[in-house]
């Protein structure tokens, strides 16, 4: 009997290339043959804020090697929908001043980094001579940067935005002024956190080609979304979609950035390379991807919340202002997820939230890995710390009394979420996770061990923090299974991969369905002609949504290998089992086929291309008088499926941290890093754990290191690896003890969650209370209320709050 | 605009190759697009992420930072010649697909060459050491718990090899 490989740690199949240097990223593509490959670079604006009153091409024109240059209006004349800004890709009600820019600026540019002018020449070094050569006179205009800035609105961004605001969205639970009103208890904070970004190692890189002898265009890039970007290349370039295949190879790192599109380079380079006869690449370099890609994070916060004497929740009022830079083409879907997921394990009876998503002169944010959550996280859970001060109590009860308890799933949190749907949690066991957090991080053993360091002159701080982590989101991912005549199971499915051993776990999945050997599955992902309907990689929703459409995919196939083999074996499918690739009759191993015959079976063309073919003329299969395929069925041994839940499952977890601060320079050291996680039926735990490390990296850089930072004309002062702090192993714990619990999700078949972004939802709200806590011991009054937090803020701090 | 070419002879993982390029190319431009090698990725051209890194005369150099006419006359290994002669993985690559110890693997070329000469130099490293032997690359995926790891259990398969390699010449497969 074939072991089960869902819950295995089984090791990754795409690591061979990978670790041979046979990966294949955009970049790669193209390059032998190299000498019809042409390269792009992209003029960006130095401004912020600007209008655009000429552009001079004339020194770039007749440079040797320079094949075609670029600017807003050659767009119309290209293909007539490129003059048109670029598509908001989820409008939302609320979003009543959505703006999106043009593939190449009109007449404004709104952050410095925004494209200009696109130049197409032999290699990228030309190309960015020529960018150096072309003149562009500007008119500056004030720049808006910050939330504050963009609050007070002395300057607008977009003339026709009132107040710099894109949207307003206000939802209701209860009525919670009211009870905050009645409460024996109230507090009020106000939070802020900055600016981070994804920064994955690839940048984002497009090739394109286009092939006149069949009238259709082959887009490679480095996305989250083929179906996206495709949809996008054949409108904007007027071609039918049929036309137009993107194909997303390996990529190097998304954590969100690459969801948006489409880029301006995922259109232009498409479109130079159907203009000049070429292969095209676009290569983002590392100064570009920190001036053009999108950001996350910046949010400023206020919240009001009344609660009894043992710290249970009877109001919660949250305001927040949330910076959404110079563009909305992803909508609200960030800001939503802060004002829904900010309610974590928690119930606060009656919850007011609204935000505000403001413009300002900088790049434009779209989901970073957590998407929003991590500002929600920080939000409640900044709160639940409060309160807890303010008690007297001990952090953990103050959460504990909160808590959605497991006989109340499904849990309606009673209002909508970024899918559009009812924020209903599906299941959940929050306490079970409160008591194994507590256990890994030695919460109850922590007050002794934090006097004692105290009496060496050391302080040390322990935080814990908690969140419900929306995953899998509809609508919809499908899957195709393919039994090829050798026996051998290819495997299709839309959603595209950025390291998440996708091919692996769904092959794992295949692998158990079938009872085919794991090597003898091959998993393609985000290849539109392999799959052409699919939404893409985000809100961890892969392995729920591609992994259950695969396994439904692979159960149909199945259904109909059985159907094959018990006309072959004259017996009933039901009596029937397939091990390692062989079909067989249970408890009678000499009755059996093997899968690749039963795929020769399944087409009945006669001709005996192989061994296989041969060895399926042993077996007669169908009536001789009725047609070979039958009406309801169709040749070839395949399984395609789709599945769209009803709404999202909710994955849950808890982290704590214990760090230590230096009483003479505030740097802060972490000590011990613990994780309780939640996402249902694991399908291989080594991965999910890799998912974690990472987000937890992730998150150490945003809540002590990583910060955009803008000077007061929109300049972005640290945009290279020297000056972002990205965190190398030095920065990170030196080991993270983690801890899974298994509450299934009733959605779906498998009983699984998403893991992708757990790691990075706690981190500000977990590191701001550990060094609270330590700082703490002897300053009873500091609170930290902006992240990320630098060693030398820490140190402000303490100035502001003397012992 | 015409630039001056220059020819260059380039020894990569024991092969010779003969190209032209302007004196600005950078090494790793030569190495992916002009020879082919794609395996040295660029994550940042600024000498910081350590993708790049391949072995010049086996010291680990970032290969952003250096001129391909700057590269003739040394021996250059990149992530493609790191596997063992019979094409089997080499123990730094082994151990890297044991321990989980890449995601993306956009990163991963410059970790294997960078501890490949890591561990000749200190075959038995620490655990505080096999942490310093990264501590000059970035990964933005694994949170290097796992490539710490690795490093480690590395260390473990050159010893177990050397071991097997010593006193039984026929036990190699
Ligand atoms: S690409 Fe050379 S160090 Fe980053
Ligand atoms: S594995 Fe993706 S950057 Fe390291």
């Amino acid at each position: 009997m074939t072991t089960k490989l869902m819950g295995q740690k089984v090791q990754r199949v795409e690591d061979q290339r990978f670790l041979r240097g046979q990966g294949r990223y955009v970049d790669d593509v193209g390059v032998s043959g190299s000498t019809q490959l042409l390269h792009a670079a992209v003029l960006r604006s130095p401004h912020a804020h600007a209008r655009i009153l000429d552009i001079d091409v004339e020194a770039v024109l007749d440079l040797e090697g320079v094949h075609a240059v670029w600017t807003y209006d050659d767009l119309a004349g290209l293909a007539a929908p490129m003059a048109e800004p670029l598509p908001l890709l989820i409008p939302h009600p609320a979003l009543t001043h959505g703006r999106t820019q043009y593939a190449l600026a009109r007449d404004e540019v709104n952050y410095a980094g925004e494209a200009i002018a696109f130049v197409v020449a032999d290699d990228r070094y030309l190309a960015e001579d020529a960018v150096g050569r072309i003149r562009v006179s500007y008119e500056p205009l004030p720049p808006v940067v910050g939330i504050d800035a963009a609050r007070e609105a002395r300057a607008l961004v977009h003339e026709d935005v009132p107040g710099n605001i894109g949207a307003r969205l206000e939802q209701n639970v209860g009525d919670a002024p009211a009870a905050i009103k009645a409460a024996p208890h109230t507090l009020s904070l106000d939070l802020t956190v900055e600016r981070s970004a994804c920064t994955p190692l690839e940048g984002r890189g497009t090739v394109a080609r286009w092939d006149p002898d069949i009238n259709r265009l082959q887009v490679w890039t480095s996305t989250q979304s083929s179906t996206g970007v495709r949809a996008a290349v054949a409108v904007k370039l007027g071609l039918d979609l049929g036309q137009v295949d993107v194909i997303t190879p390996d990529v190097g790192g998304g954590f969100g950035v690459k969801i948006n599109h489409p880029w301006p380079e995922e259109l232009l380079v498409p479109l130079a390379a159907r203009a000049l006869g070429r292969t095209v690449k676009f290569t983002e370099d590392r100064r570009e991807h920190f001036i053009s890609s999108a950001h996350e994070r910046g949010q400023v916060q206020h919240i009001e919340v009344g609660f009894d004497d043992d710290g249970r929740l009877l109001g919660l009022d949250v305001e927040f202002w949330h910076d959404h830079g110079a563009y909305t083409p992803y909508g609200l879907i960030v800001p939503i997820i802060t004002s829904t997921q900010l309610l974590g394990p928690y119930k606060p009876h009656n919850y007011r939230v609204v935000f505000e998503s403001l413009y300002t002169n900088t790049v434009m944010v779209t989901p970073y890995r957590g998407a929003g959550r991590p500002q929600g996280c920080y939000a409640m859970e900044r709160t639940m710390d409060a309160i807890a001060a303010y008690l007297g109590k001990d952090r953990a009860d103050v959460r504990a009394v909160n808590f959605i308890q497991p006989d109340e799933f499904p849990f309606d949190q009673g209002l909508i979420f970024q899918d559009g749907r009812e924020l209903e949690y599906d299941s959940g066991d929050y306490p079970a996770s409160l008591e194994k957090i507590k256990a890994l991080v030695g919460w109850d053993e922590f007050p002794a061990f934090q006097r004692e360091m105290a009496a060496q002159g050391r302080r040390v701080g322990i935080g814990l923090a908690c969140y419900v982590e929306g995953t899998g989101v509809g609508p919809y991912e499908g899957a195709h299974v393919h039994i090829e005549t050798s026996g051998k199971v290819k495997v299709a499915t839309g959603l595209t991969t950025q390291g998440q051993g996708h091919a692996t776990v769904f092959a794992q999945l295949v692998a158990d369905e079938l009872g085919v050997k794991f090597e003898d599955v091959e998993v393609v992902t985000g290849d539109t002609r392999r799959m052409a309907y699919a939404v893409g990689t985000f809100a961890s929703r892969a392995a729920v949504m591609s992994g259950s459409a695969i396994h439904l995919a692979a159960k149909r196939a199945k259904e109909k290998v059985l159907k094959i083999a018990a006309d072959a074996l004259e017996a009933a499918p039901e009596d029937l089992e397939i091990v390692d690739g062989v079909v067989s009759v249970k408890g009678s191993p000499g009755a059996s086929i093997d899968l690749g015959t039963v795929s020769v079976l399944s087409n009945p063309l006669r001709y005996a291309f192989d061994e296989a073919s041969k060895a399926a003329t042993q077996f007669s299969v169908g009536d001789p008088g009725k047609p070979p395929v039958a009406e309801d069925d169709e040749p070839g041994l395949e399984g395609k499926d789709f599945y769209s839940p009803e709404r999202a499952t909710f994955a849950s977890g808890m982290h704590a941290v214990i760090v230590e601060t230096d009483p003479e320079t505030a740097e802060i050291k972490i000590l011990k890093y613990a994780v309780v996680h939640d996402c249902g039926h694991l399908i291989n735990p080594m991965i999910v754990e890799g998912q974690i490390h990472g987000g937890v990296a992730q998150g150490v850089g945003g809540a002590l290191y990583e910060r955009m930072a803008y000077d007061e004309s929109g300049q972005l002062l640290n945009a290279s690896f020297m000056d972002f702090l990205m965190p190398y192993v030095t920065e990170v714990p030196d080991g993270i003890d983690i801890d899974h619990l298994e509450t299934p999700s009733p959605l779906n078949p498998l009983g699984i969650k998403g893991a992708g972004e757990a790691g990075v939802i706690p981190s500000a709200a977990v590191f701001a209370a550990a060094i609270e806590d330590a700082e703490r011991v002897d300053r009873p009054a500091l609170a930290i209320t902006a992240m990320p937090i630098s060693p030398s803020e820490l140190y402000t701090l303490r100035q502001e709050h003397p012992r | 605009m015409t630039e001056e070419l220059h020819d260059v002879r380039l020894s990569v993982n024991g092969t010779t190759y003969d190209t032209r390029v302007p004196a600005r190319r950078l090494l790793s431009d030569a190495l992916r697009h002009d020879l082919g090698l794609t395996g040295t990725h660029v994550g940042c051209e600024h000498g910081v992420c350590g993708a790049c890194t391949i072995l010049v005369d086996g010291e680990p150099m970032r290969s952003c930072l250096m001129f391909a006419v700057s590269a003739v006359d040394h021996e250059l290994t990149t992530v493609e010649g790191l596997t063992n002669e019979d094409g089997s993985l080499s123990p730094v690559q082994q151990a890297f697909s044991e321990c989980h110890g890449l995601q993306c693997g956009f990163c991963t070329p410059g970790f294997l060459t960078t501890i490949t000469a890591g561990l000749r130099d200190n075959p038995t490293p620490t655990h505080e050491e096999a942490r310093d032997m990264i501590a000059g690359n970035l990964c933005r995926c694994t949170g290097y718990q796992n490539i710490v790891k690795a490093v480690e259990r590395a260390a473990e398969l050159v010893e177990l090899a050397e071991l097997v390699e010593t006193p039984a010449p026929e036990a190699g497969r």
